[in-house]
């Protein structure tokens, strides 16, 4: 089949197996955008590439499938750049295909052109500069392979415009697609070192006061399912980290929540504690581990991660396994029962107690408002929570409502949280939950959004009233960069510099309905069922609640950046209990 | 238990300089992502070389770094993480040879230039051209060698000087530690 670089590129997607790209056209990603109007694969156009980026990943988030997005040179290449740093930094799998100046032109200032991937070469697992048509099928083989496999991540193809140019003589040639990629440098290792496993079980089988502290990567390597069979024979309990909720379902009894800056007590405290740590699929992340030389003091720990550079990055582990963390765990769980589990396990009955006694005395807590009030952003979460289907995907953009988000909301399945982690990225929960909905359409999804996040990506919102993909956005309006607010308040004297933004302006119900959404305020904490209900009741288009809420609400628990876990604050109605508790250990 | 801060801290003193010989996909953009690498995480690098090898689809990459045995650590997987490491393997005295060429060009005068020439002798340095008050020498050896030649040249006054920084080759019939290698 003689085909241009344009049709390659594109039936090499087909091949791939690519159901939706997101994307924005431009000058030199032109001629790809020709034979698309031909393909089976489904184009939603959106309002700026930053949404492109952002729905590829929230595509990949909850289907587990790559994203794709496409986009032109120049500005639409670095429109892109926030999205391929976030993937990168969350381990999203994902193909970013950006146009380039015609080949003679690249290196000239040429109209739109930029370093394509001198500008990624950071932010991605890997990029190529194809120079060649007759190339352009390997290198979408090799960015399906490099994304996919091993640590998953961002790949992106820089193509120039002469290879891809139906004038072009030289951009045609006798299409076929590879079925093997050639890459001697890059053939990751998934499967666990069985004395490693022998190693790891041998502390398992010791611990008095372990802890399985469990990362996204459990959610990459599909194994949830596996976590809690190994967290049931073992009987050992489960924090999961912001990019794992959902990971291990909340409501089971050996689920302890979120460890880190914002996790709960009794998840931070269990780790502090712990003689063991087992590590999976989990980066010791700065938020996680707060000043790390205090981190979990007493534990020894053991790191399954697929990417072995995450050994001793942060802290030196004493087993450290290289491995798919579905597969290590699998191997755990066959070397345990071979080792004679549960029965062999020490008894930790002391450790269980001590666990349940922190759960009691610090749960999460917060006011519920009183008359005449605002709204309190918890409770607000609590009811979305409670009035939703179980499996209902949530995406959240950065700031305090993301925190209360992860609090609040209860995850009882895996791929139902979807969140920038890593970057921190204020703007992604529109175009993350588009992306998820575009990918499984039967599910309800929601963004849970602050309103200085919805500022910054709502016009996404208009390519989701167009496409019809009906996400509903939870906008949590405090009226001001909450998350700035509190930091200012709580670490410089109050003093408040640049963090108000208004209630009222700009009118987010006029905005939402002006971009095809149906929308409503809510006030009163006695409305908010109904206006859930009423969200819910709609699907031929995207919905927006606006949920004022009070304009000084903290999140807690909080470890202050830089500190150790073990001076939490907890919610000011603990607090004096935990500094009496404090004092008395003395 | 140990933090890697700790390790730092307690091995300042083992730090101490390794050469890396990092086997490379010969394909455009490969030394920007090492030495972007090395920038971007604040590795330092006291020479680099590459050349092709004799396989023309790959090249050879020896980087000297100084670092203390966790970093070294470090360094090492990331760089293979780059999908065009092939292999990284770490050269050192004992199981490989090694040599940096130098270019030097130095003052000399009529009552300096016999001294110059015995140095020049001394290190089995060559004289490649002369002028009326300067000669220019090029020299191959170890690095330590040519350090030292740098030394004695600088008292004389040097004008300009090149060196390629260290390339290396493991001994005949040595056993090389392979750190990392795609199976
Ligand atoms: C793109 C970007 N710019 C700035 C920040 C810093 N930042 C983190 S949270 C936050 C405030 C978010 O405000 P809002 O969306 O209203 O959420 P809230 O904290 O009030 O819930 C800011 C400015 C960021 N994370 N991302």
């Amino acid at each position: 089949m003689r085909l241009n670089g344009a049709q390659a590129l594109i039936k090499s997607l087909e091949l791939e197996g690519v159901e939706i790209i997101f994307g924005y056209p431009g000058g030199a990603i032109l001629p790809v955008y020709d034979p698309i109007i031909d393909s089976s694969i489904r184009h939603i156009l959106v309002r700026h590439e930053q949404g492109a980026g952002h729905m590829a990943e929230g595509y990949a988030h909850a289907t587990g499938r790559p994203g794709v997005c496409m986009v032109t040179s120049g500005p639409a290449a670095t429109n892109v750049v926030t999205a391929l740093a976030d993937a990168m930094l969350d381990s999203v799998p994902m193909v970013c295909i950006t146009g380039q100046v015609a080949f003679a032109a690249i290196g000239t200032d040429a109209f739109q052109e930029c370093d394509t991937t001198g500008i990624t070469r950071s932010i991605t697992k890997h990029n190529i500069l194809v120079t060649k048509a007759s190339d352009i099928p390997m290198a979408v083989k090799e960015a399906f392979h490099i994304a996919t496999t091993g640590r998953p991540g961002p790949v992106l193809i820089d193509v120039p415009k002469n290879i891809v140019d139906a004038g072009n003589p030289d951009a045609y040639f006798e299409f076929e697609y590879p079925t093997e990629v050639d890459l001697p440098g890059y053939k990751p290792e998934i499967e666990p070192d069985q004395v490693q496993i022998a190693e790891a079980i041998k502390l398992m089988l010791e611990a008095e006061r372990p802890v399985l502290y469990v990362g996204g990567g459990v959610l990459k390597a599909r194994g949830s399912a596996a976590l809690v069979e190994l967290a049931e024979l073992t009987a050992i309990p489960v924090v999961t980290t912001l990019m794992a909720r959902g990971a291990f379902p909340d409501s089971h009894e050996l689920c302890l929540g979120m460890p880190g800056m914002h996790g709960n007590y009794t998840a931070i405290t269990a780790i502090q504690r712990s003689d063991l740590l087992i590590a999976m699929g989990s980066r010791f992340d700065d938020r996680v581990t707060g000043r790390v030389k205090d981190f979990a003091p007493d534990a020894k720990v053991i790191h399954v991660d697929i990417d072995p550079a995450e050994h001793g990055k942060v802290r030196v582990p004493e087993v450290p396994i290289a491995a798919d963390s579905r597969l290590a765990m699998e191997a755990m769980i066959a070397e345990l029962k071979a080792n004679g589990a549960p029965a062999a396990f020490k008894d930790r009955s002391a450790w269980r107690q001590q666990i349940s006694g922190w759960q009691e005395k610090y749960p999460l807590t917060y006011e519920q408002s009183t008359d005449g009030e605002l709204l309190k952003p918890q409770y607000v979460i609590e009811q979305l929570s409670a009035l939703n289907p179980p499996d209902t995907i949530v995406a959240s953009g950065v700031g305090q409502h993301q925190m209360f988000g992860s609090q609040y909301w209860k995850f009882d399945h895996p791929y139902t949280w979807i969140n920038s982690g890593g970057l921190g990225t204020m703007g992604f929960s529109i175009p993350a939950a588009i992306g998820a909905k575009a990918g499984m359409p039967d599910r309800t999804v929601w963004a849970i959004d602050g309103d200085g996040c919805f500022q910054m990506t709502a016009q996404e919102l208009i390519t989701a009233a167009v496409d019809k993909i009906p996400v509903k956005i939870a906008l949590l309006n405090n009226s001001f960069l909450g998350m700035v607010q509190q930091w200012q308040d709580m670490f410089y004297e109050g003093r408040r510099s640049e963090v108000q933004m208004s209630y009222d302006l700009p009118d987010y119900v006029k905005w939402s309905e002006a971009m095809g959404c149906a929308s409503r305020r809510v006030e009163d904490p006695n409305e908010v069922e109904a206006a859930i209900e009423w969200a819910n009741s709609i699907n031929d288009r995207p919905v927006v609640l606006e949920f004022r809420c009070v304009d000084s609400e903290r999140v807690f628990p909080m470890v202050a950046a830089g500190g150790s876990n073990d001076e939490v604050y907890v919610d000011p109605s603990q607090q004096s209990t935990l500094d009496a508790e404090r004092e008395a250990a003395k | 238990m140990r933090t890697e801060q700790e390790t730092t801290s307690a091995a300042v003193a083992e730090v101490s300089r390794h050469t890396l010989s990092v086997l490379v996909e010969n394909k455009s953009g490969v030394l920007a992502r090492v030495a972007d690498l090395f920038a971007r995480r604040g590795y330092n690098i006291l020479s680099l070389a590459v050349a092709p090898t004799a396989d023309d689809r790959f090249s050879r990459i020896t980087i000297v770094v100084i670092a203390e045995q966790a970093v070294l650590s470090q360094i090492v997987k990331q760089l293979f993480k780059l999908i065009n490491v092939v292999k990284i393997a770490e050269l050192s005295p004992g199981n490989s040879v090694e040599r940096e060429l130098m270019l030097a060009t130095v003052r000399a005068t009529e009552q300096t230039r016999p001294e110059i020439m015995d140095i020049v002798g001394d290190y089995t340095a060559v004289v490649l051209a002369e002028g009326d008050n300067q000669i220019t020498i090029s020299v191959g050896g170890a690095t330590a060698e040519i350090d030292q030649l740098e030394e004695a040249l600088r008292v004389h006054g040097l004008v300009e000087i090149q060196r390629t920084g260290q390339i290396a080759l493991p001994k005949i019939g040595a056993e090389v530690p392979i750190l990392r290698a795609s199976k």
